[in-house]
């Protein structure tokens, strides 16, 4: 693990678990502990009666192997004890799981292989803008999260402002998100969903109100980049890129890969993996495949280091 | 016979001096040049050891890079060339696919401290 890094974004992936920082992940918390505690005890009185049922004296060995122990311990007390634990998760978390209300924050997230969609949503449910492998949300206020997959069976997972829900193609699921603190939260795909699963992470990040309107004013604009970088946009054209990534106030429009209008105010490239900078930013564009091998952008050994330069630091500039 | 027993050990002195300059930097530390590496993604392009991922092959592997006689191939392996070369080598190589990076002095000086230690 000598190579995670305490780099905005990346500092927070892989994400810690059981360390909650929001009204959400405090139940999810509280169930887990629940949870280990019970397994753990159910773990010892077995592991009790089995020493007792080899070591014990007679009169407990013949005890522990009637019938009527295998009716109360192997039946009846299970079935007690899981139908309790289920009502009481069920509902210690339901309300993570609530229909948007009228009023509330909403942001769709689709998940693909293996990066994240992400759209801004009003409140009809019609998108405002998109944008990808980050989510951007208010500190102290309940966000509705849209879960979707455009492909096979992913997880949505920011184990400090909430639970753990599956993206399922053709479904609709909800997960409420809060954070307390401003700050950068590590998430991370859940469920394995092929190849690179297992880098396939991302951020969540909490603005104080003001920070975050001002966020998402410039979001909803196409980035500002100066005439000296058209060199930069210019190999982005010629090397075809616009095909599979859209960026805003342009030509390039493409859809099948993560938006890229504001890809230089990310705090990570490849899906919450690496640091965002011009050589990161370079070496990805240069050989994704090493750094993620199988996600679905080529290696592009066709440009040479000027053209990687160029293209990296008008990208870079779209912030 | 006699003077070139005499010769020898300044001639070995010599040779010794010239192959293996002293690859040292003043007042830098290495532990804090790898922290660096990892902070910034030098891995991204480079197979650095004491990274283990990513391990990029686009740039050239740092594998025993402290006993290269070049940088990048093309500039002699001398510290104050190196750290220049860090932080901004498309100035001297106008080619390179390296980027300027985005490291202060300290930064980059801790970076060859740590590209130093690099032995094969």
């Amino acid at each position: 693990m000598s190579s995670r890094n305490s780099f905005d974004g990346t500092a927070t992936w892989p994400p810690p678990a059981l360390d909650p920082a929001g009204p959400f992940a405090g139940p999810v918390n509280t169930l887990s502990w629940v949870l280990f505690a019970m397994a753990g005890s159910v773990l010892l009185i077995v592991l009790i009666a089995l020493a007792l049922a080899l070591f014990g004296p007679r009169r407990w060995r013949a005890k522990l192997g009637g019938q009527k122990l295998v009716w109360i311990g192997g039946f009846a007390f299970p079935v007690v004890v899981l139908t309790a634990l289920l009502i009481y998760g069920l509902g210690l978390t339901s309300h993570l799981t609530q229909e948007p209300q009228p009023g509330e924050m909403r942001i769709r997230v689709t998940g693909e292989m293996w990066w994240w969609r992400v759209a801004y949503l009003d409140d009809q449910g019609r998108e405002r803008f998109q944008d990808a492998n980050e989510v951007h949300i208010p500190v102290g206020e309940t966000v509705v999260i849209e879960l979707d997959s455009a492909d096979v069976i992913h997880s949505f997972w920011v184990p400090r402002l909430s639970g753990k829900v599956d993206m399922i193609p053709g479904r609709r699921n909800i997960l409420r998100l809060q954070a307390d603190q401003p700050g950068a939260y590590g998430g991370q795909c859940a469920e394995y969903c092929g190849g690179p699963h297992a880098l396939m992470g991302l951020v969540v990040v909490a603005h104080d109100p003001a920070a975050f309107q001002t966020w998402m004013q410039k979001q909803s604009q196409p980035a500002l980049t100066t005439t000296s970088l058209a060199p930069g946009a210019d190999v982005f054209r010629r090397a075809g890129c616009g095909a599979c990534h859209t960026v805003a106030g342009t030509e390039f429009n493409g859809l099948a890969g993560p938006d890229l209008s504001h890809v230089g105010s990310r705090r990570t490239l490849g899906a919450g993996i690496l640091p965002n900078n011009q050589g990161t930013m370079a070496g990805w564009i240069s050989d994704s495949q090493t750094i993620k091998p199988g996600n679905r952008m080529p290696a592009y050994p066709v440009l040479t280091g000027e053209e990687l330069r160029d293209v990296s630091a008008w990208l870079e500039s779209l912030k | 016979m006699k003077w070139i027993a005499l010769l020898l050990p300044i001639l070995l002195c010599a040779c010794s001096d010239k192959t293996n300059p002293p690859r040292t930097i003043a007042g830098a530390d290495a532990d804090a040049g790898l922290e660096v590496m990892q902070r910034v993604g030098c891995g991204a392009c480079h197979v650095i050891p004491g990274v283990d991922w990513p391990q990029g092959v686009s740039g050239p592997s740092l594998k025993g890079f402290a006993d290269s006689p070049m940088i990048a191939g093309r500039f002699p392996n001398r510290p104050a060339v190196l750290v220049d070369f860090i932080t901004d080598a498309p100035s001297m190589a106008p080619d390179t696919g390296m980027p300027v990076m985005p490291l202060t002095q300290d930064e980059a000086r801790n970076v060859a401290a740590y590209l130093y230690t690099l032995h094969e």
